[in-house]
Order: structure tokens, then sequence, then C-alpha cells
């Protein structure tokens, strides 16, 4: 069986990569391009460690081939600050205290902000079930929600 | 002599009672004598004990004073989470 | 939130400084590790690679129960890219038999225990063919019967597990399964109940839960042919790592530099092994690096949940609510090994109360389950579940309420304790009170409503710690300690460092360190570190203190002893000692070299001096009768934390332990079938709980000092998770109309019970 040859773009730079046909993004991410911040909690779908944008989409990406990424924009944690500035969200999650460990921080990061980019100003509730997807064993929830909803009301400038 | 309390399980080993006498000034004193008076418990020093002198845990020091009138109570070795 | 709660002070003692005013202590500043955390840069298990690394793979028992007649290894070998197998034989045997046991559950000897046992490991050039290797390993098993149910292990007849094998503290005549056998109380039980009034008497289920930490296990071990090598593991104790995978490995500990990744929770499953000792033989062999990395299969299947339990209460109570008897017998399954959580649970299950007659007995029984691991709290949780859940039956018989209740009979200061000492300073009383006092005690139910309470108790650990801590030519500090942070210690440790040296949080960075570059730490267990790594903090910042006094008095020309260090500064200690101005930290560290060179503080020591913490749950719950569903409307979490050094983590940690107890009590469980096989080995089966499963958790931290630390800290990891399984129990009650036994009370067992309720 013959590698397959991936152009994408990655966190907005362009990045070629060979990877097996049955190979997740996500192990490419970790293995093949040196990007670890994506973790593998579960490798099915279940906890959302691995959390990634494609195309502005929010993927799990051990639930997503290598291969597919081709052409596609490919967004990961480590895109997510601008240099030395801090995206809201990472700010409000350290203000919040909102992480722990900090393994489920990443995707709950990608996650969140998927969420403020197609509803700024979501309720509790709504943060809630969009998050439900992202386990965190650590922290009981209570300190990302708050960081979440505090970060969407600085993004609109309340 | 200083009054030792020991837990309920260890009856078997101390011929029925779990409050028993020792002479001791500090906690290895203390657990040597246990032993020599009753030699069934030496096993389960062994594998580690703990003793709490006037409410405190002391997890595994020798060497720790023992006053008479202590309330001395051996606690088997804890450990977890 | 954070009440100081000051009546309780009573003769301080001279070790804790609690009066004092902190500068730093009790603020919420960022946390150092913070940064790379949000940013995906931080290093986990599982992240770290090194050039020619191979990957290893593990075989597993297919069957739950059998004994290995042979393994076959050689066309695993052959295929093109494997580089070492090992099994069993290339393990060192073990003198201490808690040592064997480790090693014979990471790497099953004679007999297969459990679904799931590793038997072979494999390490090769990728994963993919690491794992078909694995498959290529010809295993002969001779299949026998077994059992994973606690009581059914007990009775004659059962499967043996450890056949011929004498455990010591087991009475006569037990089932060989029984591993150990335990007895703690005081007073006569008998005279107790006969001066009740009422006597209630019930038997409890829970299931086995695993910690379900987010990150697998992983490691990545490099071994050199002379015997030195290195180890980067995500684990709760990188000492006890090494230790153990030196030994099995027959390698000296100190040629094993083990270095502590960042770690993706471990609530207890991170304090054995697992994986490392079968990486470093691998390397070994292959002369390669080797990455281990389990999958979330693995990590269910073989790693240690806690213990499933079958317990019956019996409490006796006067009609005004006072608790004359209380006893209780405990069984507990912690899998194919001896372990000692069925005791911490016959120690813990009446600590709340003073009792003049109290009796736990307990028993460990061997299954053909995973090995057990501690759990957060282990064996408190499902013990105190049953005492809690009967006496809030007799509360609602007696109608008495029952916070009430557990005020009369709580334990305090100078209580004897269920497990033997007598209580010092401790904070039930102000707990209770505060819950009482708590607006949410007072807000109305809807229908189908109820409101559930209960208490909690972990004793805390100390244990030995070693901290230094070097004072930089430019003025700051680097502290450098061996105990894994798992929730924000290193924040907490900070903080402690720069409060008793006077400079700014920023000015100082801690780290931990391998296992060649401090002295030994036990592992981060028992709550203990932000206690004893605290403790060892503050006194190496002493030490450094004093050496930085005595810097300030040789240029000064003055006795050292008329030097204290004041506000990050020497200052003479009065006018006679000579008028000279305050010598910052910064101006003695720039001319250090000059004085007598560097300066650093460091201290071990065994700590002792722990305090217990105490916490009570209120929980609003709602039960819809048609499907038994559950929904957790309101908790608030009250828990004494002696001090809370960052209060944020503190209630971090209240809330996280707390939504672990909700998960236990309404969902979480091992489910095996008739044929010994865990039926839900993955995040979607076994449900933890998620975002949209749970309201706020509010947190009220109460401050008792602890009398042993010098800032009055306690531990507060583990209390939080006990409370919910009773707390959350009482609330379906009272909702439901039927009194809950069993846990998980998942929709179909709430649905029986009140179907049942109707006859
Ligand atoms: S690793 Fe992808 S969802 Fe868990
Ligand atoms: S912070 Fe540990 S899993 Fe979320």
């Amino acid at each position: 069986m013959s590698k397959i040859h991936v152009t994408t773009s990655i966190n907005g730079d362009q990045v070629e990569y060979l990877c097996e046909p049955h190979e997740t993004l996500l192990d490419v991410l970790r293995d093949r391009v040196g990007l670890t911040g994506a973790k593998e909690g579960c490798g099915s779908g279940d906890c959302g460690a691995c959390s990634v944008e494609l195309d502005g989409r929010l993927v799990c990406s051990c639930l997503v081939l290598g291969a597919e990424a081709e052409g596609k924009e490919v967004q990961t944690i480590e895109g997510m600050a601008d240099g030395e500035k801090l995206h809201p969200l990472q700010q409000k999650l350290l203000e919040h205290a909102a992480l722990q460990c900090g393994i489920c921080t990443p995707g709950i990061l990608v996650a969140a902000k998927a969420l403020l980019e197609k509803n700024p100003d979501p309720t509790e509730t709504e943060v809630r079930y969009w998050l439900a997807g992202n386990l965190c064993r650590c922290t009981g929830y209570d300190k990302i929600i708050r960081a979440v909803l505090d970060a969407a009301a600085e993004m609109r400038g309340a | 002599m200083v009054k030792v309390v020991l837990w309920g399980s260890l009856r078997s080993a101390t011929g029925g009672l779990t409050d028993v006498e020792v002479d001791a000034a500090n906690t290895g004193e203390l657990l040597k004598a246990l032993v020599e008076k009753y030699p069934e418990l030496e096993s389960i020093i062994e594998e580690g004990v703990s003793v709490a002198i006037d409410g405190l845990i002391y997890k595994e020091a020798w060497f720790t004073p023992i006053k008479p009138d202590s309330e001395v109570v051996l606690m088997p070795y804890m450990k977890g989470g | 939130m954070v009440n100081e709660y000051v009546e309780s002070k009573s003769d301080a003692s001279d070790v804790t400084e609690s009066k004092r005013d902190f500068k730093i202590v009790g603020t919420r500043p960022l946390r150092p590790d913070g940064i790379d955390k949000v940013t995906g840069r931080a290093m986990f298990g599982a992240d770290m690679s090194a050039p020619g690394m191979l990957h290893g793979a593990t075989l597993r028992s297919p069957h739950p129960h059998a004994r290995i007649l042979s393994i076959d290894v050689s066309k695993a070998l052959a295929l093109d890219g494997v580089k070492a197998v090992v099994t069993s034989k290339d393990f060192v045997k073990q003198d201490n038999s808690g040592n064997q046991d480790t090693l014979d559950n990471l790497m099953a000897r004679d007999k297969v225990l459990y679904h799931g046992h590793a038997v072979a490991a494999v390490a090769a050039v990728n994963v993919d063919v690491a794992n078909s290797a694995a498959k290529l390993i010809k295993v002969e098993y001779e299949i026998l019967p077994h059992e994973t149910d606690v009581d059914a292990a007990m009775l004659p007849g059962a499967p043996v597990l450890h056949e011929g094998r004498k455990f010591s503290s087991v009475p006569e005549g037990s089932s060989p399964n029984v591993s150990s056998y335990w007895e703690f109380g005081h007073g006569d039980v008998d005279e107790g109940f006969a001066k009740a009034d009422i006597i209630v008497e019930r038997s409890f289920k829970t299931a086995a839960t695993h910690q379900g930490y987010i990150e697998p296990h992983a490691c990545l071990a490099t071994m050199g042919a002379d015997g030195r090598g290195e180890l980067w593991v995500c684990t709760q104790g990188h000492f006890m790592v090494r230790e153990l995978a030196a030994a099995f490995n027959g390698i000296d500990a100190s040629q094993l530099r083990v270095t502590a990744s960042e770690i993706g929770g471990g609530f207890g499953g991170k304090t054995t092994v697992y994986l490392e000792p079968v990486a470093v033989a691998l390397a070994r062999k292959s002369g390669r690096p080797v990455k281990m990395v389990m999958t979330r299969d693995e990590v269910f299947r073989a790693t240690g949940p806690t213990v499933s339990s079958s317990t019956d209460v019996k409490i006796g109570m006067t009609k005004d609510g006072r608790i004359t008897a209380g006893q209780a017998k405990l069984r507990y399954q912690g899998g194919a090994y001896p372990n000692i959580t069925a005791m911490l649970g016959a120690m813990t299950a009446f600590a709340a109360y003073d009792l003049d007659a109290v009796q736990t007995l307990a028993w460990n029984v061997l299954t053909n389950r995973p090995k057990q691991a501690a759990y957060r709290a282990p064996g408190a949780p499902m013990a105190i579940y049953t005492v809690e859940s009967v006496i809030d039956e007799m509360c609602q018989k007696l109608d008495l309420d029952p916070l009430e209740v557990r005020l009369l009979n709580a334990a305090r200061k100078g209580t004897k304790s269920s497990y033997g000492p007598t209580f010092d300073e401790i904070g039930l009383v102000a707990t209770l009170e505060a819950a009482k006092a708590h607006p949410h005690y007072a807000a109305p139910l809807g229908p189908n409503q109820g409101r559930g309470v209960s208490c909690g108790f972990w004793f805390n650990f100390a244990g030995n710690t070693s901290v230094s801590i070097a004072v930089s030519p430019d003025g700051t500090v680097a502290v450098t300690e061996g105990n894994p942070d798992i929730g924000g210690s290193r924040a907490s440790i900070s903080m402690m460092a720069a409060e008793e040296l006077g400079i700014p949080y920023d000015k100082v960075r801690t780290i931990v360190a391998d296992t060649n570059s401090i002295g030994f730490n036990d592992v981060t267990d028992g709550s203990r570190v932000t206690f004893s790594v605290g403790l060892a903090t503050i006194k190496a910042a002493r030490a450094a203190i004093k050496n930085m006094c005595g810097r300030a008095a040789m240029v000064w020309g003055i006795d050292p002893d008329a030097v204290e260090w004041k506000d990050g500064a020497a200052v003479p200690t009065g006018h006679n000692a000579g008028n000279f101005p305050p010598m910052t930290l910064a101006e003695i560290a720039r001319d250090a070299g000059k004085t007598g060179g560097p300066i650093a503080g460091h201290f071990e020591a065994n700590a002792d001096g722990a305090g217990v913490s105490f916490g009570v749950h209120l929980v609003d719950i709602e039960v819809d009768p048609e499907t038994g569903f559950t929904k957790v409307l309101r908790y608030t979490v009250f828990q004494d934390a002696g001090k809370a050094i960052h209060p944020a983590y503190v209630e971090g940690q209240m809330q996280g332990g707390a939504v672990q107890g909700i998960g236990w009590a309404l969902n979480e469980e091992y489910i095996y079938g008739d044929d010994g096989i865990l039926q839900n080995a993955g995040f979607l089966d076994y449900r933890i709980p998620v975002a949209s499963d749970l309201p706020m958790i509010d947190a009220v931290i109460l401050e008792i000092p602890n009398p042993g630390h010098p800032y009055g800290v306690r531990g507060v990891g583990e209390t939080g998770i006990v409370p919910p399984l009773a707390a959350v129990a009482n609330g379906v009650s009272h909702a439901a109309g039927v009194r809950m036994a069993e846990l998980p009370m998942s929709p179909p067992r709430i649905l029986a019970a009140i179907d049942g309720a109707k006859g």
C-alpha cells in the first residue's frame, strides 16, 4: 500500500505530507507535522480533546483521515494566539483558572472558538450543549463555562 | 508504660486485647516493644504501620517522642488518592 | 467565595500563623504553566519523541481467567520491523509481595486474572507493525472459571484467583479470595443499639468506577547497554516509577532518570506503573528509544478502576436524633490483587461523627477484574455513602432536619475518631453551619424535586518531600520540587515561596525536577502536595532567609541574631542592633559572590501533621417519574481548606470532585457480562458527566487552620468526591419518593424503584 501525498494549509501555512490511507488527521498532525497540541483522549470521537477546525467546521481530528485534509484549511490550537497575543478565550480560561491538568484545554478552546464564530452571544445552556462533546474530568466545567461566557462578552465589546 | 490502642482485627495477635501497654519513649521503641510482647504483630508491623500520638499521625518515623500520658494509636499504613 | 471562620480558633498553636496578614497567599494569580497549556505547547506523556524511536504494543488476555501454558513469540519476532518482544520472563522477581503483584499485573506470569491482562509486549518501527506483531504471538491458555462479583467471589466454591497463597490478617475459615480483613471502632455497639429508639439496617451496592483521566497512560524510555536510562512519563509520582521500573528490570534506581511530563489527570489512577517498566525492558532489548501509549480501551480494561462494594449498615438513634451506635460491614472487590481500599472505607465510614459505640468490619475480595488503583479519597465515598444514606432515612422517619442531626452528632475537637485518634481542630461543625445558613438550604423546591445532604471526610497525607530554593544573582528565585503538578500546585508553591521571602509572585518560578535533580519525594497522592511541598517550601525559604540575614550581618558587622527578615529585606532587629537601611533580597543576591557564594535553601523531611478535611454538599435533584431521568438543578459544596493558598484552584478541586461524585452516583459503572468481559470500555458507554448534564457548582471555602502547617493548609483534593454519592442519592430518594440503595442510579434503576414502590 503506498502513501498518499497531501497538500493542505495548517494555521495558514502551506504544508505537505505523505500519510497512510487509514491514518487519521490527528496522527498526521501529531506524528508527521509535529503539532502535538491536539490530544488523543479516546480515538473514537467521544472526548473532543483532538478538536480542530477543518474549513471552519469543528471536527474531531481522530475521526478525519489525514488524506481528507487535501486542499482544505486546518486550524489547530497552535494557530489560535496571534504571536505573543493570546486569543480572548485563551486569556479568559487562564484568568478563570478554568484548567487544572490542561489536557482537555486545547480541544475546549478550539470548540469554544468555533461556537463564538457562529454565535457570538450564547446563553449558558448553549455553551454547555456546544461543549458537551468535550470531556473535562478535572474542573466540573463550572469555570470553563464562565470563562467562555466572559470571553464572548469581551469579544462583543460588552 | 504507654497505653497503645490497636485496631480491632489485631486482637487475633494479642490474645483478644485492643488496649495494650508497653514500655517506650519513642515510636521506634514502641514498635519494637509491641513485637517483643506480641510476636504475631511482627508481620503486620513490618508491612507498615503508622503511629498516631495525641491525634497526629506519624507515618513511619522511629524517633518521635512519646510521653507516658500521650494518646497512642497504632494505625495501618495508608496510601492512595 | 471564602468564609473566614473565626469562632473555632481556640488556643492558637505556635506553629500556625493563621492570624498572619498574607500578601500573596489567598490571591488568585495566573498559573505559571498556563500559557503553555492554552497554546498547545505543554508537553504531556504522549507528546515526546526521540530520534530512532520505536513504538510499543501490548498483547492482552482474551480470557477473564486462564492458566498460561505457553507463549510463542517467534512469528512476531520474524515480522519485518519488529525489534524486541518481552514477556514476564524478562522481569526480575520481587521479594516484596506488593511489588510482585504490581509486576504480575503489568505482565502476567502464570495465569491471566482478568480480560485485558497483559501477557507480552512488542517494540516495532511503527504502531501498525507493533500491533500486527502482537497478534502473531501465540499463547496457549487453559481456560478457568471466573468471577467478577464481590459477594459471589466470597462464596464457597467460587473460582480461586491465587491458589495456595497465604494472606496475613485473614481469619481462619475465610474464603480463599479474601485477601484482607479489618476491624475498627470503639465502645460497645450492642449496648448502643439497646439505647436506640429506632434502628435502621440497610444493604447497599456501588459499582466500580474509573478515574477517567482524559490522558491515557504514556511514556518514552531510552536505555543504554550500560544500564543507564531515561524515562519520560505522565505519572503522579516519578520517583515511584523510578523505584519500580528499576527494580523490575534489575537496574540501579539512580541510573534511571525519570522526568515527569505534564500530566493529563490522575485522580489516584497514576500512582502505580503499567507501561513504564515494559518500555524500559523493550528499550534495553532493542537498543532504541521506545514509546508506549495506551488506547482508551486499554485504559478501561487494564488500569485500575476503583472497587465495587456491597455494604450492610446498621445505625441506632434516639428520637431526638442522637446516634447511639453505628455499625458497617463492608465487602469490597478491587480486582485480581490485594489492596487496602476496604480498610480505608472501614476507617472513614463513620469519621464525621462523635460516637460512643462504633464498629466497622471490612473484607477485601479478589475477583477477575483489573487491579484496582487509588481513586480520590480511596474507599471513603462508597463507605460514607451508605452511612449518610441511612442517617438521611432516619431523619426522614423521625421528621428531623438532616443538618441539625448532623450538627448534633458532629465530630469536633476532642472527639475520638471512628478510626482511633482524637481529633484536633477540625472544620465539620463550621462547614455544617455554613450549609445551614446558605440560601441554597432554604430555597423552595418544585414538584418531583428533592434536596440531598451529605457529609464527607478525608484524612489527607503528608510524607517524604524535598524542596530546594535558589536565589539567582538578579534577585529572582527558582524553586525546585519533585511532585508532579496535577492541579495547579506550581502556582501555590510559588505563592508560598514568594510570601515567605517577601518578593512578588512573578519573581518566582517553580519547576518539577527529574529524579536525579532533587531528593526523594513520595507520590502526589492523598492531597499531600500543597501541605507537604508547601511546608517544605516555606522551610527551604526560611533556610535561605537565614543565610541572607547572615550575609547582611556580615556586611553591617553586627551579630547575625540581630538581623531579621521583613518584607523581602534584611533589617536590624531594633535600634540597639544598629541603624542600617533594609538590605533587599536583590541586593544581597547581587553581592552574594562577595559575601560567601551562592544563596540557596533546601528542606527534606518525611512531613507529618497533615490535617483532615471535612465537607458538606447540598444538591437539588429533579426526577422524571415517567422515565427515571435525573437532572441536577443546583449544587453547593462547603469544605474546610484550612487555608486556601490559591482559592480558585481550591474551588476547582471542590467542583471537580463533586462532579466526579455526581457521575459515580448517576451514571458511571463497570458493566460485566456473564462472560467476565467488560462491556463498556469507552467514553461512549462509560459515560462521565458532560457540560450539559450539570449546573454551576457553587463552592464555599471554609478556613479552619490546620495546626500542623505554618499557614494552616489542609489538603483539599479528595474530600470533594466523598459527599456527592449520598447527597445525590438522598436527593433522588426525596424527589422520587423511594429509597435508592444501589449506585449508579441510572434511569432504569430509578424507574424500577418507583414502579416497585407503586407495588
Ligand atoms: S481523541 Fe478524538 S474525540 Fe477523543
Ligand atoms: S483540566 Fe483536566 S481534563 Fe480538563
